[in-house]
């Protein structure tokens, strides 16, 4: 095991940014950390690599304490931060080279694993950081993060607001990288990037809601799913919510996904119930869930269960 | 609800920087009570367009006239008769939830008695009333979303734009964000929204998509899974960013 994180909690003031963290991490895994702005995720890599402190708790990385051993941790550890922070006013290459002399290494001596990267900024060079599009920061701010050759890699939310197209290509190079022997954890608000990682914690408040692979999560969805469509999508929820044997409606693109309370749902009625509401073209199928379906589930059982 | 007067006219929208040219005569109709979708990868020059849409930044050339107004002549009056909220969100953290909500409808001029009226019924519509007085650096983040949402639109605007209303927010709340935005252009208002969630250019009347300075595509999500003929607006809006390469 690579990382492992026992009992953390961490305040700020009165409020709980986390509550009772554990999970582990093994050598070589993408691990994903997958929850909504405020679940906690950068304060918790903010612990991991040793810039802030937790109230309670201790997580160790290859063994290396994050308090006791936080210099060890410092020169093996890539961290990049939500924020750009690059220096905007050095050209690209100063940026990387600043960064390389501070691990006390060189461009040339890591190039074959910034290679993939960098080669596409590199015609960029000379070009100040702060002029770089949204997509080139995000290159650069990775190959500064990789330029000493660290054992883990720690990206927070590397994706946030990037398109649909460029957040595929990064995850490639995120895999290329775990490929190369390289440790990962990253932070995404984005469902749909977990199925890319090895293994994901879903995080909401504070807290862990589950850990495993993204397979396992979808496989342990409660219910059997379904994909409900008709041709008035709008008093379609309205009717579903309104099914007596309904436990959950929710909307996902052109379709309704619909849980009923037994595992399976009465189809057959359900289909009778919209016809009697004048629902026309309607489609039910049975489909699998995905890791949204999943977080949605856990959200709805965390809050039912806090108000008991 | 779409109707077919039309609230937002581009012919030939061009914007340049220097040589470089962000927005390539640009030609689209938006319809008063739509939700138009704006997408697009990242440089194809969304951030410009609504910028120049919002009165913010002057067009190169081009005719365009937003609720009544044109672009190049009569930006404060656009100003005026649009609503605009951002992903990081424009609430102050260190006022309360009411004095944000005061401080807004100040600087468009609504009368401190019809701000006394509106505050109560808004916080009454979103069960706010018990928060009133807290700060906002105190309301979770849903809620500081759907206020940030009910501010935009409280002067009552024809047109709200919506820069990635939902980046970060939780599946539950992202959903709920949008029953709102639906509750608005039912009311009449004119949703122009930016996404990066695929699933949500489903919920659109009306999707553009631009790739490299020009509109690549503009439909609704049907037609345009049709003529491409895929499943999804996923699958659609990668075609389109693929085909460039």
């Amino acid at each position: 095991m690579f990382i492992s994180a026992k009992n953390i909690f961490k305040n700020y003031g009165s409020t709980q940014a986390l509550s009772d963290i554990s999970f582990e991490v093994n050598k070589n895994e993408l691990f994903g950390f997958i929850g909504p702005d405020g679940a906690g995720k950068t304060t918790l890599f903010r612990i991991l690599t040793t810039l802030l402190l937790a109230d309670k708790g201790s997580a160790t990385i290859n063994g290396w304490d994050v308090v006791n051993d936080f210099k060890t941790i410092r020169n093996n550890v890539g961290y990049m931060p939500g924020r750009f922070s690059l220096y905007q006013d050095l050209s690209v290459e100063e940026n990387l080279t600043f960064f390389a002399t501070i691990f006390g290494t060189t461009i040339e001596e890591n190039y074959d694993l910034i290679r993939d990267i960098y080669v596409q900024i590199e015609p960029f060079k000379k070009r100040l950081a702060g002029k770089l599009s949204g997509g080139m920061k995000q290159k650069l701010a990775l190959s500064c993060a990789l330029i000493h050759a660290p054992e883990l890699l720690v990206l927070d939310e590397p994706t946030t607001g990037v398109d649909a197209v460029s957040r595929k290509e990064f995850w490639e190079m995120l895999r290329n990288l775990r490929d190369k022997g390289i440790t990962i954890i990253v932070s995404t608000p984005y469902m749909d990037e977990a199925s890319l990682c090895d293994r994901v914690a879903l995080m909401q408040n504070g807290k862990i809601m589950q850990i495993d692979t993204p397979q396992h999560i979808v496989g342990e969805f409660p219910r059997k799913l379904y994909a409900v469509r008709s041709s008035n999508m709008y008093s379609l929820k309205d009717d579903l919510l309104h099914f007596p044997e309904q436990h959950s409606v929710h909307l996902f693109g052109q379709y309704l996904h619909f849980t009923a309370r037994e595992r399976e749902a009465d189809i057959l009625g359900l289909r009778h119930y919209l016809e009697g509401k004048n629902h026309q073209n309607i489609i039910i199928e049975a489909i699998e869930p995905g890791i949204e379906d999943c977080f949605i589930e856990l959200m709805t059982e965390n809050s039912a269960s806090n108000e008991n | 609800m779409k109707t077919d007067e039309k609230i937002i006219t581009a012919r030939n929208l061009v914007k340049k920087f220097g040589h470089f040219v962000a927005n390539d005569h640009l030609n689209f109709d938006v319809y008063r009570g739509e939700v138009f979708g704006f997408l697009g990868a990242n440089g194809a020059g969304k951030t410009t367009a609504i910028r120049i849409l919002c009165g913010l930044s002057e067009p190169t050339s081009g005719e365009i006239m937003v609720a009544g107004f044109d672009a190049h002549t009569q930006r404060d009056l656009i100003k005026k008769n649009i609503g605009y909220m951002s992903q990081k969100f424009s609430l102050y953290d260190d006022l309360t939830v009411s004095e944000n909500i005061r401080f807004y409808a100040g600087i468009y001029e609504i009368s401190a008695k019809e701000i006394r009226s509106r505050t109560d019924d808004l916080l009454k519509r979103l069960g706010f009333e018990h928060a009133k007085n807290k700060l906002i650096r105190d309301i979770p983040l849903g809620w500081k979303q759907k206020l940030a949402f009910s501010i935009a639109i409280f002067h009552r605007p024809q047109i709200v734009f919506l820069d990635e209303p939902t980046g970060g927010v939780d599946p539950i709340t992202r959903r709920q964000f949008w029953d709102l935005i639906y509750e608005a252009a039912q009311g009449g208002i004119t949703v122009f929204v930016t996404t990066h969630y695929m699933d949500e250019a489903e919920y659109c009347d009306r999707v553009s998509i631009m790739v490299e300075g020009r509109i690549a595509a503009l439909d609704t999500p049907d037609n345009l899974k049709k003529s491409f003929n895929v499943a999804n607006m996923d699958e659609v809006f990668r075609k389109l960013a693929r085909n460039i390469e």
